[in-house]
């Protein structure tokens, strides 16, 4: 729950809630923008991700050493299923 | 220093662990709360102790919302759920925290509908794949959830959805400090702020600390070095005698917050006048509940709540642990009655408090230590 999870983000989707494929160690998910309002990410912007919303927009490196952060503490399993449980709609398709 | 090789800059680590051993004055004693059960359970995963100096004392703060979660609100929400109607949805790290009458995983066990979930939009989305049930979501959490909480609740208004709640435990950070502070038995000296709940809250609403009570304040990141970082911050402040906010954590942390997600809390919630913490007893303004305008989206506004109180069993010393007056192996029920197969106390339930980091990496290799001596 307290897992903030890199995230790249490939698509958004406009609109009502306001949608993101994000691929998150080769494994994608919907995952909401809502709470980026003042500051949208774009295509190829990486994103922390809180309980399946965006929370704040991070650098690419610093996305990769928040994943590796993750690993060492030895959640970077249980912050894949995490992503792999949001029921938000899997986008299916091989990660980029 | 166990881990030091597995760091990505062990050079950096050495040298920040050097200034530090530089900068702590050997007639001192230092007590430094970390604040984040995050940062807990990666100061014990890293083995931070054992590059700092015996004179810097790490205490661990009330920044576990499992933890902090008094007993009484899990059976509330459970009572609830009771109803065969109901459909109980929440995160995996609530469902082997023990109520009076079990977890919410031994309640489904004996028959209760209970399903984890990541995110709340996915209770939303159970409720709209289950019409004819009513899904109440138990949220927990500081303000790094309760954002996600309150958006998901206005989509629910937004999408018409009317056979969802919010069961709401979301708790604030900052009212907490002020109790421990307040505390007469514990005495700082500085805090690691929290990281990814400043993401939300910013850095502003801890200059009081700075102001008001003379302690340093440095939010910081979950990265070993981001840690000695933070705590060399802290030791050149009060080298010099200053208390101010500072922000290692400069590449997540805007110093004002995230104004969207703050905007969507104020929104939906409202502070509570007062709240029960496991622990810490009652603090006033220390919770958020939802207001009256979604109403229909609070089931404490929607069914009756019991309103049961359950004090801790009396030899856990799960509150003398979370002020930090005690270590998790000075209580009397730590590594016995309670383990983390078997919790007694919220400490030991979630990975993020400081009993279970404790007893995962500290006493789990005191014991193999003790085991591997030859005969």
């Amino acid at each position: 729950m307290c897992l903030a999870i890199p995230g790249r983000v490939l698509d958004v989707f406009p609109g009502m809630p306001c949608l993101a494929t994000v691929e998150v160690a080769g494994v994608r998910r919907k995952v909401d923008l809502g709470l980026l309002e003042n500051d949208m990410p774009e295509a190829g912007d990486w994103v922390l991700i809180h309980v399946g919303f965006a929370m704040s927009k991070i650098s690419e490196k610093d996305a990769l050493d928040q994943m590796q952060t993750l690993i060492m503490l030895g959640e970077g399993e249980q912050a894949i299923q995490e992503v792999q449980g949001y029921g938000l709609e899997s986008v299916e398709g091989p990660a980029q | 220093m166990r881990f030091v090789d597995e760091f990505r800059d062990p050079d950096v680590i050495n040298k920040t662990a050097d200034e530090i051993r530089r900068l702590a004055d050997p007639s001192r004693h230092y007590r430094l709360m970390e604040v984040c059960g995050g940062h807990t359970h990666a100061i014990y995963r890293f083995g931070l102790k054992d590059i700092l100096p015996d004179n810097i004392e790490l205490i661990h703060g009330p920044g576990c919302p499992v933890c902090v979660l008094p007993m009484g609100r899990i059976d509330d929400g459970l009572a609830l759920a009771e109803d065969p109607n109901v459909i109980f949805a929440a995160f995996g790290d609530m469902m082997r925290v023990p109520g009076v009458h079990g977890s919410p995983l031994e309640r489904k066990a004996r028959g209760m509908d209970v399903r984890i979930v990541y995110s709340p939009s996915d209770a939303l989305k159970l409720a709209k794949t289950n019409p004819d049930k009513h899904v109440m979501f138990f949220a927990i959490g500081f303000e790094t959830t309760a954002p996600s909480s309150a958006l998901t609740i206005l989509r629910a208004k937004a999408e018409g959805i009317h056979n969802f709640s919010v069961f709401c435990n979301h708790v604030t950070i900052i009212p907490a400090i002020r109790a421990i502070l307040d505390s007469p038995d514990m005495r700082l000296d500085a805090f690691i702020g929290p990281g990814h709940v400043s993401t939300v809250i910013g850095c502003r609403p801890y200059e009081w600390i700075a102001a008001n009570e003379r302690k340093p304040i440095v939010v910081s990141g979950f990265e070993p070095l981001d840690m000695l970082q933070s705590i060399v911050m802290l030791l050149r402040q009060l080298k010099a005698g200053e208390a101010r906010v500072e922000n290692q954590y400069k590449r997540v942390v805007p110093w004002e917050g995230n104004r969207a997600a703050l905007k969507v809390m104020a929104e939906v919630f409202e502070l509570r006048p007062y709240f029960e913490w496991r622990g810490l007893g009652f603090i006033s303004q220390s919770a958020l509940r939802i207001r009256n305008n979604y109403a229909e989206w609070d089931s404490e506004q929607r069914f009756t709540v019991p309103g049961v109180r359950v004090t801790d069993p009396k030899a856990a010393q799960c509150g003398e642990v979370l002020k930090g007056v005690l270590k998790p192996a000075q209580c009397k029920l730590f590594g016995k009655e309670c383990t983390p197969e078997h919790p007694v106390g919220a400490l030991m339930v979630s990975s993020e408090g400081s009993c279970a980091a404790y007893f995962n990496y500290e006493h789990r290799k005191a014991m193999e230590t003790t085991l591997a001596w030859p005969a």
